[in-house]
């Protein structure tokens, strides 16, 4: 194996929880909900999978709690901010302070355990291609639902009509109610999907990227997955994008490190956040396409006059 | 809204402890924490310290702690309630707790307390910390007679003189054993993010070092090691579940030696303050058990230990060049405390240029 396939196969994996928690996001804030636990979802969802996969000592059991988990745990922000209309900014805030420490409890028979690491799928034939088959084929579970939940949500928003109906429901509640469209309940499953899509973006982290439980260990990863949502303008293909390019950077400046070419560490680990947030930018620059693409009602809201 | 829901639950433990505590007369040793006391790391490592205290002492002292107090205005608010609960000595745990550790112990001169990897000491307030570079200096020796490429890899968190005087005493026991061989570093910029750690890992051995030590706080980088099949050291406490075939050794912290130390010369009316900075020789870090490894290489790690716990090896005796092939420590001369508590430059043979 070639040093470019070991880095890449690395860029994968720290790729995948971004990819997974952002495109999750991405449906709950077209659906105009500004959900900030995403954090709080996903560390709930990766306590939840390593407790489920030490028990059953099945992995695949593991992401379905992790999922479930992410799920359920969303509906409690759903109850808060779409039944009881309180303020999503806050209770996002919230959720992710409750997610840290409750998940910390959960974990705590678990810390120091060594876990049980997700295998992964051959896929035949397309597997033997030399150097894309090694990375794209021969990936965990996990890997090719989030390639496949890019494609499926891309052509859910923009080529079906429930993604028009939500699409809708983001951009003017109101008008969308008039329609007769069934506002809190597309919400109320926008908001689960966002939260399912958190929890199995947890369940990789402590199945797949590190096997292990440890407090608060996604580090920030779901903040990150946020700002991506923002900065590739609520597309699925520039989440992709955006999630791929944070995880190749922030790989490649690990090797630049160790090849000592002598620029400052500090200036290195910033580096991803800023060529990510300037390619994306450049690539939404125009500002009548964003302007189009941006939920016109996100974090506004929403109760039906009766 | 974090902070305030931590000021209140930081408010909320306090007072429950200061009613638990009003009733009682034994003596009381208090500790402070920055983390919880099960994060597998530091906190866990003085919680166990905490444990050993407890159970040394039994029913003559309590030891009631406070866990994942931030680092701020809330550490002095709950390091006050500490002090007006009657604690006789308070333990306060973290690096960060400085400035508030100080400015109590000046409002009650009646208590006595012990800011853990600081420098700034009074009458009553004493410093206390751990020679790490003592275990890194025989991993170095261990890693240059188990490395067949010659190359280590090194996860460092931050640029302090604290890990760097461990990147230095790690470059300096190879040395001793093998004078060509090469440390590679990252620098993770974290204490704290196995995804992180695990990649700074696989990055290292991509490039071709076949032996991994950390200065951060989880087992990721030990189980990527065990995952490529090579050796690798742990940080902070024993990481062998993690890689029972992969670790050679680990240092440990065993604060708990030093509390019971401590806590005696409360009882016994004889404490008093000072920079208090113990090594192998105290027991404040222990060994991980010589694991993965041949006899000989064993027998000399032991040997090592024993020359450094004896006093008759100072990791850093020189003579020792700096990076820049300037002179530091002329031939027999060790490195004084003051030089390795500020060390802000690497020595010859680092291959990294160190951040600034």
């Amino acid at each position: 194996m070639g040093i470019v396939e070991a880095i890449l196969l690395t860029v994968i994996t720290a790729a995948t929880p971004l990819v997974l928690a952002a495109i999750g996001e991405l449906v709950t804030e077209r659906s105009g909900v500004l959900n900030l636990g995403v954090e709080g979802m996903m560390i709930m969802g990766a306590a939840l999978a390593f407790a489920a996969t030490q028990v059953t000592g099945s992995p695949y059991i593991g992401i379905l709690a992790g999922i479930v988990c992410g799920a359920l745990f969303s509906l409690l922000f759903g109850f808060l901010t779409l039944t009881l209309v309180a303020n999503q900014v806050a209770t996002g805030l919230a959720l992710t302070i409750l997610g840290l420490g409750i998940s910390g409890q959960i974990g705590e028979p678990y810390v120091g355990m060594s876990g049980i690491k997700l295998q992964p799928i051959v896929i035949p034939v397309l597997a033997d291609i030399p150097f894309i088959g090694p990375l794209l084929f021969r990936q965990d579970l996990i890997f090719y639902i989030s390639i496949a939940l890019i494609i499926g949500v891309h052509w859910f928003l923009f080529h079906s009509r429930a993604g028009l109906k939500l699409r809708a429901i983001g951009d003017s509640h109101g008008s969308a109610h008039a329609l007769g469209i069934h506002v809190i309940r597309t919400r109320y499953l926008a908001v689960m999907f966002g939260g399912a899509c958190a929890g199995l973006a947890g369940a990789q982290l402590s199945l797949v990227y590190t096997p292990q439980w440890v407090e608060n260990m996604s580090a920030g990863r779901g903040w990150i997955a946020l700002a991506l949502v923002v900065f590739a303008s609520w597309r699925p293909g520039r989440v992709l994008a955006g999630g791929y390019l944070f995880g190749a950077v922030s790989i490649s400046q690990l090797h630049a490190q160790a090849l000592g070419i002598g620029i400052p560490s500090q200036f290195l680990s910033a580096l991803p956040y800023a060529a990510t947030i300037v390619v994306l930018i450049l690539i939404s620059h125009n500002r009548r396409v964003t302007l189009i693409n941006t939920p016109a009602s996100l974090g506004k809201p929403f109760v039906p006059d009766r | 809204m974090k902070k305030l829901i931590l000021a209140l639950a930081t408010s909320a433990a306090v007072l429950g402890f200061a009613a638990a505590a009003a009733a009682e007369d034994k003596t009381k040793i208090c500790f402070i924490y920055v983390g919880s006391k099960t994060d597998g790391g530091w906190t866990q490592a003085h919680d166990l310290g905490r444990q050993a205290l407890q159970e040394k002492f039994g029913d003559k002292i309590e030891t009631p702690f406070l866990e994942s107090v931030p680092e701020g205005p809330d550490a002095e608010r709950a390091i006050e309630r500490m002090a007006r609960s009657g604690c006789a000595l308070i333990f306060t745990t973290s690096f960060g707790f400085m400035d508030a550790t100080v400015k109590i112990a000046a409002k009650f001169p009646d208590v006595k307390f012990e800011h853990a990897t600081g420098f700034k000491s009074s009458d009553n307030l004493a410093t206390y910390n751990s020679r790490f570079y003592e275990g890194r200096y025989i991993q170095g020796q261990i890693a240059a007679k188990m490395s067949q490429k010659g190359v280590a890899g090194y996860i460092a968190s931050f640029p302090i003189p604290e890990v760097v005087m461990g990147i230095n005493a790690f470059m300096h026991g190879a040395q001793s054993v093998n004078p060509d061989f090469k440390v590679k570093v990252i620098w993770a910029n974290t204490w704290f993010d196995p995804g992180k750690e695990a990649d700074a890992a696989k990055a290292l051995i991509d490039q071709g070092v076949d032996i991994l030590t950390q200065h951060t706080d989880t087992t990721a980088p030990m189980q990527v090691a065990t995952e490529r099949g090579i050796k690798a050291f742990g940080q902070a406490s024993d990481m062998i579940k993690a890689g029972p075939e992969t670790q050679l050794t680990a240092i440990v912290d065993t604060w708990g030696a030093y509390y019971i130390k401590r806590t005696q010369a409360v009882l016994d009316g004889t404490w008093t303050s000072g920079q208090i900075w113990d090594g192998l020789k105290d027991g404040i870090l222990t060994m991980a058990p010589y694991t993965n490894m041949p006899d000989d290489v064993k027998k000399m790690a032991e040997e090592t230990e024993a020359k450094i716990k004896s006093g008759e090896l100072h990791p850093f005796t020189g003579p020792i060049k700096k990076q820049d092939g300037s002179d530091w420590l002329k031939d027999g001369e060790k490195a004084d405390d003051g030089t390795l508590l500020g060390m802000n430059f690497y020595i010859a043979g680092v291959d990294d240029k160190l951040p600034q």
